[in-house]
């Protein structure tokens, strides 16, 4: 089911009368049978869109459209949506089987017939022998499959997932994003998470959309976003460690940091501007590298070596990731020397020019 | 127990006060309640101070158990005890429940809901059944003319059981223990309501539950432990009852009922407060003492069997 949102924005007013604008003019076409991921930092309003989506919260303004039908003012209950919540949600005096058969039972299936559903849903999701625990005898990861059993039982026709692996351990987290990929594939469910982890958003989403300040940033495939990011905010937000970011100049249509060359054919008058290069995109290169590094320190992390220094009179901390089979090549040199593969320009209130 | 000495005697200083006067005014008069009820014809020896063991009876045992077992007043003070129970407890536990589930769903004025509901419980009780006993004053009572508009005649509410008294006052009596317990109890579900997830909530309609299922399937249930606390503190307190009836019927501090009738609504707690001024009659204090203790009994045996329910139902 493709999900539309126009122009949707949300905004809460307080009781002394202050508007907080949590979510600005949406425009979102979310494609039908994919993984999305909404991604931003927390207080973006990715999970105000979310509930939105959900019918928990109603949209200030705009519309969400399922497929051809407008749902903007459709009970929740009857949008066929299922929601795992960020805290799961369980209903702490049931039993898993009775947490999963509870939306069939609001729909007044018959016992037998229920009971059967939760079971294959269950064994789904890999919890299908935990069925008459409660919810507080189960780790985090089984409480988190259960709500996902409980969302996918009805057969909604979209699945909402709030921040779903936030409350697991490191390795869990990775363990239930393969997992929450492998049911979403086998399901065939358009999807649509919300994090604030962009290592998350990216391993498993079909696309991401970034949101910022309530405001739409970017939607793509994770690396199509990832390299071509469309703003400094993008930039810096996905990848870890973060993009590098220099002061540079444009001069006479050229592109220099710290007096150097880097890149020509710009066009608009000499300004200061912002110039991003990915910590992988330096090459080593001790005779001819363009850009000339103090070495603070060197992080050894196996495969990578991490360099961090920073730019003759300048102060912002620079990192630089290279093979670790070059390191022998460093030495223990204070002074690198590094050629930028890939450059990217912005001005200075974030606007991408290159 | 304690780790150091010095940390023994600190505490013991610490809980002097409130050990002393729970030894002296709940303690000892359980313990001599009790052996005063084994002792038959119990009766005070001038000088001898408050102590039972003291004193002259005439023998040990359960002769005044059976007593009171078989006095009319006894029985009839039983009936009408279990009949205020079992009739006002479970009204003012559901009515509590859903006052409160209906405050907790409204938005605007809920502190004044709130307060208007809360007035009886900072008013006095024995003001409260004055109030009630004019409302239904049988001539210029309210509720009399409030019918009337309705062409239903008066209705002699306090009378006598002679005169079909018996469940028009026992209405009055039941209204009025209702309406002045709805206070507490409101209070207690609505913080218990207050305190349950919204999440539960939105994941219930998500689910696509009816309001019915949402309030059996989820509220009752995540209130449990509060009804389980309001049901077994209820209990004991109808158990109790005493002030409501002499605060309804207002003729005085042993008088259950109306003139002529003046036993009609007496309770436990009445037959023990009745049997126990005529404290140098032989034995008087030792039927009372009887009375209090079959009463303990019966609640003991209550709160029992509904902690072991509870235990099976209050489970997440």
């Amino acid at each position: 089911m493709e999900v539309v949102l126009q122009h949707l924005s949300k905004h809460f007013t307080d009781k002394k009368g202050n508007v907080a604008k949590a979510v600005t003019d949406l425009n979102i076409t979310i494609p039908s049978g994919k993984l999305i991921g909404l991604l931003g930092p927390s207080g973006c309003g990715k999970s105000t869109t979310l509930y939105m989506i959900a019918g928990l919260h109603k949209p200030t303004e705009g519309k969400i459209l399922f497929g051809k039908s407008d749902v903007t003012n459709v009970p929740p209950e009857k949008r066929g949506i299922g929601l795992v919540f960020q805290n799961y949600a369980l209903y702490p005096h049931l039993t898993v089987r009775k947490n999963i058969m509870f939306p069939l039972e609001n729909m007044k299936m018959p016992k037998e017939k229920a009971m059967k559903l939760a079971q294959q849903y269950a064994d789904l999701v890999d919890i299908g022998k935990l069925m008459d625990r409660k919810p507080k005898e189960l780790s985090g990861g089984q409480q988190q499959r259960v709500a996902i059993a409980r969302a996918l039982v009805k057969t909604p026709k979209v699945l909402l997932l709030d921040e779903p692996l936030s409350n697991l351990d490191a390795r869990l987290r990775l363990q239930t994003r393969v997992e929450i990929r492998r049911i979403q594939r086998e399901t065939g469910i358009t999807t649509i998470f919300v994090t604030h982890d962009q290592e998350e958003a990216m391993s498993i989403s079909d696309e991401i959309v970034v949101i910022n300040n309530g405001l739409f940033q970017q939607m793509g495939k994770p690396q199509e976003v990832y390299d071509e990011p469309a703003n400094l905010f993008v930039a810096k937000f996905l990848g870890n460690p973060a993009i590098n970011i220099f002061e540079g100049e444009i001069k006479d249509k050229k592109l220099l940091i710290d007096g150097i060359e880097f890149d020509h054919g710009f066009n608009g008058e000499d300004r200061p501007v912002l110039v991003g290069v990915r910590p992988e995109s330096f090459r080593l290169d001790t005779e001819k590298g363009k850009l000339p590094i103090e070495v603070d320190y060197t992080e050894h992390i196996g495969r990578d070596v991490t360099v961090i220094g920073h730019v003759e009179g300048q102060t912002k901390t620079i990192r630089i990731i290279i093979p670790s089979e070059q390191l022998a090549t460093i030495g223990d040199a204070k002074k690198l020397k590094f050629t930028p593969k890939r450059v990217y320009v912005f001005e200075q209130s974030g606007e991408r020019i290159k | 127990m304690l780790e150091g000495k010095k940390d023994g005697w600190k505490a013991l200083i610490a809980l002097a006060p409130a050990l002393i006067f729970l030894i002296v005014f709940m303690f000892f008069p359980i313990v001599n309640t009790f052996i005063m009820s084994f002792m038959e014809n119990f009766q005070f020896k001038s000088g001898a101070g408050i102590f039972a063991i003291n004193h002259r009876s005439t023998g040990i045992g359960f002769g005044e158990y059976i007593n009171v077992l078989r006095n009319p007043l006894f029985i009839t003070a039983l009936k009408n005890t279990l009949v205020m129970v079992v009739i006002s407890v479970p009204i003012s536990i559901i009515l509590s429940l859903l006052v409160a589930v209906v405050l907790n769903g409204i938005k605007r004025f809920q502190n004044v809901f709130q307060t208007i509901f809360f007035l009886p419980y900072v008013t006095n009780t024995i003001a409260l059944g004055m109030v009630f006993k004019v409302m239904f004053g049988t001539n210029h009572g309210l509720v009399n003319l409030v019918l009337s508009w309705f062409g239903v005649g008066p209705v002699a509410w306090l009378t006598n059981a002679a005169s079909g008294g018996y469940w028009s006052s026992l209405f009055v009596i039941v209204v009025y223990t209702v309406w002045t317990g709805l206070a507490f109890k409101v209070l207690v579900f609505l913080s218990g309501l207050q305190s349950i997830d919204k999440q539960y909530y939105d994941a219930a309609k998500i689910d696509g539950a009816s309001r019915g299922r949402i309030f059996s399937k989820i509220t009752v249930p995540l209130l449990s432990p509060m009804i389980a606390y309001i049901t077994i503190t209820s209990f004991i307190g109808a158990f109790k009852s005493y002030e409501n009836v002499i605060a309804i019927f207002g003729n005085g501090q042993y008088t259950f009922g109306p003139y002529g009738n003046t036993n009609m609504w007496i309770t436990v707690v009445g037959f023990i407060y009745k049997t126990m001024p005529n404290m140098m009659q032989a034995g008087a204090l030792s039927r009372a003492s009887a009375g209090s203790v079959i009463l303990l009994l019966i609640i003991l045996a209550f709160t029992v069997i509904q902690l072991y329910v509870s235990k099976k139902k209050v489970n997440y």
